[in-house]
């Protein structure tokens, strides 16, 4: 039985239907926890993890939602899988679960999850849900981890919290870009990731 | 059937709350053991943070073994009631690490809340509490930690002071908060902040201690407050001072007891020396 497309439901959102640089969803958090790499690689996972496991349980919830409540019980599921995380966090990174403090809760207003389940998993098989929920996660993963690199290596001179630019470099007068570290940058890096996009990918600019 | 009746939503609704809640509930006890355990390495870490910013070649990192060290540092850790009185020993690990006790914020917080009640005016609460203290041997100099803890703008914010042994000098602080603003209330937590601890002096009147907006000037018993983080400032310098203030009757006591103990050493070497003399 197949009667989804594999290809088109799990790569396309990574790529050309990527949630942050295509749909330009879940902002708030790409600008927040890509300071450092680590981080970033953590808060991919918990909300490729959410997605994923969300759309499957709304998926197979699907046909006995009432209506009514539908928004009510995505949230419920969401919530559940948020806390769910944050809890394992918390007992096994603690450090981690420390630095990303509220965005790990703020995983629920996030976008891509909700957003996923109401255009997506209410209307199609389960495996496809997760499919697709996994790929949204990964293609929101991905943008975070790029953004992460370029902002640790620049703004730090380090990547997972190792020295990759040399103290000698330092010596001779290079310095670390401190508006690297800002916030701002985060969002003119995602700016730059938008337009390499674009003008690799010609179907996505708009007449 | 019809999933948008009345009575299938409301069965429905109860029945996944109940489901949910149940998970969870398991989930959170499930994980509550290894919670615990980050959550008394973190205590224990601040503490040693604290006492270590008295020697800078003492280093903390995150690759520390923090429990080894708490362990070779602790001289000895106990509670004091309100009036300066010892009242009960917390195990220091010595023979096994993974028995430590410390104080953790859920105690603190319940320490806070008997002061508060003192300072409603149930002064025969002062008996009943059970303050933490630490002392610790850092290159072989006695550093006392204590902790305070208190309310900051949009959750508890919570601190180690590191006292020297004449119980009024600090030789270092370490902070930490719930959920004050990244940015702003948050900056507590960083070494700017902190390294304006070490040296300042417990005053003797009611302001033991203060976070000054518009610059502390020196002051011996105050430090600057952060800009755009008002609440958070002077709700941590409330803090310092109320738990200071508290703390006071065991630290006169102690450092009492410390510049007798140097007088008789002082006064035994004369002795000596005049020994010495006559002979």
């Amino acid at each position: 039985m197949k009667d989804f497309d594999f290809k088109e439901t799990f790569l396309n959102p990574i790529f050309k239907g990527n949630p942050i640089s295509v749909l330009v969803l879940g902002i708030c958090s790409s600008l927040a926890v890509t300071v450092q790499l680590k981080g970033a690689c953590v808060m991919a996972l918990s909300v490729t993890i959410v997605t994923a496991l969300s759309s499957l349980v709304a998926s197979l919830l699907r046909n006995t939602i009432p209506n009514r409540i539908r928004i009510i019980v995505q949230l419920v599921v969401v919530a559940l899988m948020v806390i769910l995380v944050d809890q394992v966090l918390k007992a096994y990174v603690y450090s981690v679960s420390k630095t990303l403090s509220v965005y790990i809760g703020l995983i629920i207003t996030n976008c891509i999850v909700m957003g996923r389940i109401e255009a997506f998993a209410l209307g199609n098989k389960p495996f496809a849900s997760l499919m697709d929920g996994l790929g949204n996660g990964i293609g929101y993963g991905l943008i975070l981890v790029i953004v992460a690199f370029f902002r640790e290596l620049l703004g730090s001179g380090t990547l997972f919290g190792f020295r990759v630019i040399p103290e000698s470099f330092y010596e001779l007068g290079y310095m670390n870009n401190g508006l690297m570290i800002l916030p701002p940058m985060a969002l003119i890096l995602l700016g730059c990731i938008i337009w390499i996009q674009r003008s690799v990918q010609k179907e996505l600019q708009e007449k | 059937m019809n999933t948008n009746s009345n009575t299938y939503t409301v069965i429905y609704s109860t029945v996944l709350v109940v489901v949910v809640a149940a998970v969870l509930a398991f989930a959170a006890m499930a994980l509550k053991p290894m919670q615990d355990e980050n959550i008394k390495k973190e205590t224990i870490t601040q503490v040693l943070t604290a006492a270590a910013q008295s020697d800078s070649e003492v280093n903390i990192s995150e690759d520390t073994d923090v429990m080894a060290m708490y362990v070779d540092k602790i001289n000895d850790a106990f509670y004091v009631d309100g009036n300066g009185n010892r009242k009960g020993q917390m195990n220091m690990g010595k023979e096994d690490v993974n028995a430590i006790q410390v104080a953790t914020t859920s105690d603190l917080k319940k320490q806070n809340d008997i002061i508060k009640k003192i300072e409603a005016g149930q002064a025969d609460l002062l008996q009943s509490l059970e303050l933490p203290v630490y002392i610790l041997d850092i290159n072989g100099k006695e550093i006392t930690v204590i902790p305070c803890y208190g309310a900051g703008l949009w959750g508890p914010i919570w601190g180690y002071l590191a006292v020297e042994k004449d119980g009024k000098t600090l030789a270092g602080a370490v902070f930490d908060h719930k959920s004050e603003t990244p940015g702003l209330g948050a900056k507590i937590t960083e070494d700017f902040f902190e390294g304006q601890f070490p040296g300042k002096v417990f005053g003797d009147g009611e302001e033991k201690f203060a976070v000054v907006k518009g610059g502390a000037k020196g002051a011996a018993n105050g430090v600057d407050a952060i800009s755009g983080a008002t609440i958070t400032s002077q709700s941590l310098g409330k803090t310092i001072n109320t738990w200071a203030t508290y703390y006071e009757p065991y630290l006169t006591k102690a450092a009492a007891k410390v510049s007798e103990e140097t007088e008789a050493v002082a006064e035994s070497t004369e002795d000596e020396a005049n020994e010495i003399v006559e002979e």
